[in-house]
């Protein structure tokens, strides 16, 4: 079977764990509850090893169940604390899931022996060891993390199918959410507790902080990409299962951590869409900059056109030399500036003048009388300031009859 | 029992506990909690790049290099945050679990050089891989860290406290929460060895919650978390130090959170028990008040001052027994038993005191007024 191959295990694996974060991971960022995320998948360790202790098993719904249930009560209780007013909301986050965590850590400690389970895995994860377990499933092997994931994942879907417009709602708008019924609260604790489940599904596979990446950093990729929650859930899928592909072929030519890998590739799809993203990217707020600076030199050609045109000075200013001299721009500066007016058809040229067309003059008119208004208004402004000033040394003075006191102006 | 290792991990601990809990009570101040678990995090990178470039383990180079990462995470949040417009939280998350990331897969090219086992020791700390020779050095970088802290204390305290007025007075204010920030990066770094990158930051942000329950003044605060972070260091330390393989971070962390929940509990004016009395108290003055209003309302009703009223009557007023509350009213002077009206009918009867009258209308002075009116401020 195609299947069995081991590289296919280890990507199926990666793919499940990066669209369940993707999809889960697109409603936390948007709630502005990354955070909690990061909470939960600390705090499941516990659940994890008490669940172990409990029955004995490392995997299977009762330790999902359980673990999840860990990741829930980290939530509640940092939220309870922070209600309490005995601290800010980020120092309960901070103190209960390291608390849960290192008495987790602890557990696993003492109990070294008997638990095949060490810390590195719980922190990190095996993905390349996932084909070690597999279960038949319909007569093909495979691997028990990866069938785990496919479940959680199923269930994922179906919740965001069935609740999809409320947990929208839940995200961008809790009042009116609450007033229309769609109880924003247990919409919140119901995607908390399958990022718990999904957390602890992912734990074998990338361990606990890596799944952090996979939920958040393709969520936060897709919201600098696009404008609207299917579009930012669409590209953070995409995003987190390239970077698995990604991931895994950097792991294997370098020889590098497979799960490390994977979650590090989530960061170049961010990095992509910072440079270039048309809606927040750099590349595109510097192509907006340029613009707008063009934008201000035209503009300013214009206006020194239109303020020396028809006076005796036209033949020294009209000039792209009068450019450099007067204006103190560059050459390349003028000539980019020139060039561009005479593409807009606002100047052209006669002989070695620049001269203002029909349009250039309406133009530079709309500019002139903007810059009157607002220095009409700036005026206003502060005469009227300068008066309120005045009534209130008139004021002062006749309360305290200090000023009067003073001289003849008081 | 108390041989040289020990002595150095306790006393590497005892440093460390009480730089934490001092810097720490700035960060929960300042509500920045979750950058300090983002800087401890994104260390990892910097630890094992520091070993790759000494190739050795070279405490310098590694804590210079976790040193770099922290504040480097520190800048990319910012760069997310201003530059794209990313929300908080989830520039702190990206930050982390990249870093992190990044610390896994050098990591996993540092194992395959000699030595590089003790890596590992930085996820969660070993108190034994302190060694004496990094006990004075480290005992240097804090008397720096203490000292600087010492010479900016009031500009740390208004820009802690008061940023506009701060920014007002022609302070620099950015600058100053940049160093304040490195100082606490610097604390974290310091701990890396024996508490671990993951839990490091518990043992600035826990013993600053504590203090903050006992005490209201800053300098109070930082010297009362300094202690805290002493004790749970120390101790932590010390039982790690007794059981077999057992990472320090955890037990140490443990401790800390150990005195944050008695804190919690049992602080005199915050903590959870004294609110509860408090509540309690409030609950009985005004029971007391309702049975005097009713007592009163009865023989208004009734136009007969000298009316009594019928306990049973009061039960069924109250919607529950109202016997605890008569006696306490009437050891407090406030009510008296009345002499029943006819022989044959049971149940006392109660008739308001002058003393009870007074309560009820007069200004609040009782001991009700203690418990209710003070238990609800913040």
């Amino acid at each position: 079977m195609m299947l069995e191959s081991i590289d296919l295990m280890i990507l199926g694996t990666g793919a499940l764990v990066a669209l369940s974060g993707a999809m889960l991971g697109t409603l936390l960022v948007l709630r502005g509850q990354a955070m909690s995320g990061d909470a939960i998948s600390h705090a499941i360790v516990l659940g994890i090893v008490v669940a172990w202790m409990l029955t004995g098993a490392r995997a299977g719904p009762i330790v999902v169940g359980g673990a999840a249930l860990a990741g829930l009560v980290a939530v509640i209780g940092a939220q309870a604390l922070s209600r309490s007013g005995l601290m800010g909301h980020d120092a309960a986050i901070g103190l209960v899931f390291p608390a849960m965590f290192a008495l987790g850590v602890l557990l696993i400690n003492l109990n070294a022996r008997n638990l095949h389970l060490d810390i590195d895995t719980v922190l990190l994860g095996e993905i390349g060891f996932v084909w070690l377990h597999t279960v038949p499933v319909l007569g093909v092997e495979l691997p028990v993390a990866g069938v785990t994931l496919a479940v959680v994942g199923a269930v994922n879907a179906v919740f965001l199918l069935m609740f999809w417009k409320e947990q929208k709602l839940a995200a961008f708008d809790p009042g009116l959410a609450a007033a229309l019924g769609f109880r924003p609260q247990a919409m919140g604790m119901a995607l908390l507790a399958l990022t718990s489940a999904t957390a602890v599904a992912s734990f074998d596979a990338v361990g606990v902080v890596l799944f952090l990446a996979f939920l958040i950093v393709p969520a936060v990729t897709g919201r600098l990409i696009a404008g609207s929650v299917l579009g930012i859930m669409a590209i953070a899928v995409v995003s987190g299962v390239v970077s698995v592909g990604v991931g895994y072929g950097a792991a294997v030519r370098w020889d590098v951590s497979i799960g490390g890998s994977m979650a590090l590739a989530t960061g170049l799809g961010l990095a992509l869409a910072l440079a270039l993203s048309p809606r927040s990217g750099v590349v595109a707020a510097l192509i907006r900059a340029r613009a707008i600076e063009l934008e201000g030199l035209v503009a300013t050609l214009l206006t020194h056109l239109a303020a020396h045109e028809g006076t005796e000075a036209q033949a020294e200013e009209c000039t792209p030399e009068a450019l450099v001299d007067h204006l103190g721009w560059s050459e390349t500066r003028a000539g980019k500036v020139v060039l561009e007016a005479l593409d807009r058809g606002v100047i052209h040229r006669a002989g070695a003048e620049l001269e203002l067309t029909e349009a250039g003059w309406a133009l530079a008119r709309a500019a002139a009388e903007r810059i009157d208004r607002r220095l009409a208004l700036t005026m206003a402004a502060k005469e009227a300031a300068r008066d309120m000033a005045q009534d209130v040394a008139r004021d002062t003075g006749r309360d305290t009859g200090r000023d009067t006191a003073r001289g003849p102006h008081g | 029992m108390l041989n040289p290792t020990l002595i150095t991990v306790i006393m590497a601990a005892t440093v460390i506990g009480a730089l934490a809990g001092a810097l720490g009570t700035f960060l929960v101040l300042r509500g920045q909690s979750l950058l300090g678990e983002v800087i401890s995090h994104a260390a990892l990178p910097g630890v094992v790049g520091g070993f790759l470039a000494s190739g050795g383990r070279d405490m310098s180079a590694i804590l210079g290099g976790a040193l770099i990462s922290g504040a480097l995470a520190g800048l990319v949040v910012q760069v997310l945050r201003r530059g794209a417009g990313v929300k908080a939280d989830a520039a702190l998350g990206t930050v982390l679990s990249l870093f992190f990331a990044a610390g896994v897969v050098l990591l996993s090219i540092a194992q395959l050089q000699p030595g590089a086992a003790g890596l590992t020791v930085f996820l969660f700390g070993q108190a034994a891989s302190v060694l004496r020779a990094d006990l004075l050095p480290m005992v240097l970088v804090a008397l720096g860290v203490v000292s600087v802290l010492t010479l900016f204390w009031k500009e740390f305290q208004l820009i802690t406290f008061d940023r506009e007025a701060a920014e007002v007075q022609g302070l620099p204010v950015v600058a100053l929460e940049t160093l304040l920030t490195v100082l606490i990066a610097i604390t974290i770094v310091l701990g890396l060895a024996l508490a671990g990158v993951v839990l490091m930051v518990a043992m600035l942000i826990a013993p600053a919650v504590a203090a903050r329950q006992w005490v209201r003044s800053l300098g109070a605060m930082v010297a009362l978390a300094g202690l805290f972070g002493v004790i749970s260091g120390a101790s932590g330390a010390l039982l790690s130090a007794m059981g077999d393989g057992v990472a320090t971070g955890p037990v140490m962390v443990l401790m800390a959170m150990a005195v944050t929940s008695l804190s919690l509990l049992l602080a005199p004016e915050r903590g959870v028990l004294a609110r509860w009395r408090r509540q309690m108290g409030a609950r009985r003055a005004l029971r007391g008040r309702q049975v005097l209003a009713a007592l009163d309302g009865l023989s208004r009703d009734h136009r007969d001052p000298e009316y009594t009223s019928d306990e049973a009557m009061l039960d069924a007023y109250l919607g529950t027994n109202a016997g605890p509350v008569l006696s306490r009213l009437q050891k407090g002077g406030f009510i008296r038993a009345a002499a029943p009206v006819a022989p044959e009918i049971q149940g006392r009867r109660w008739e308001l005191t002058g003393a009870g009258l007074e309560r009820l209308h007069g200004r609040d002075s009782g001991d009700g007024a203690q418990g209710g009116d003070r238990g609800d401020d913040a």
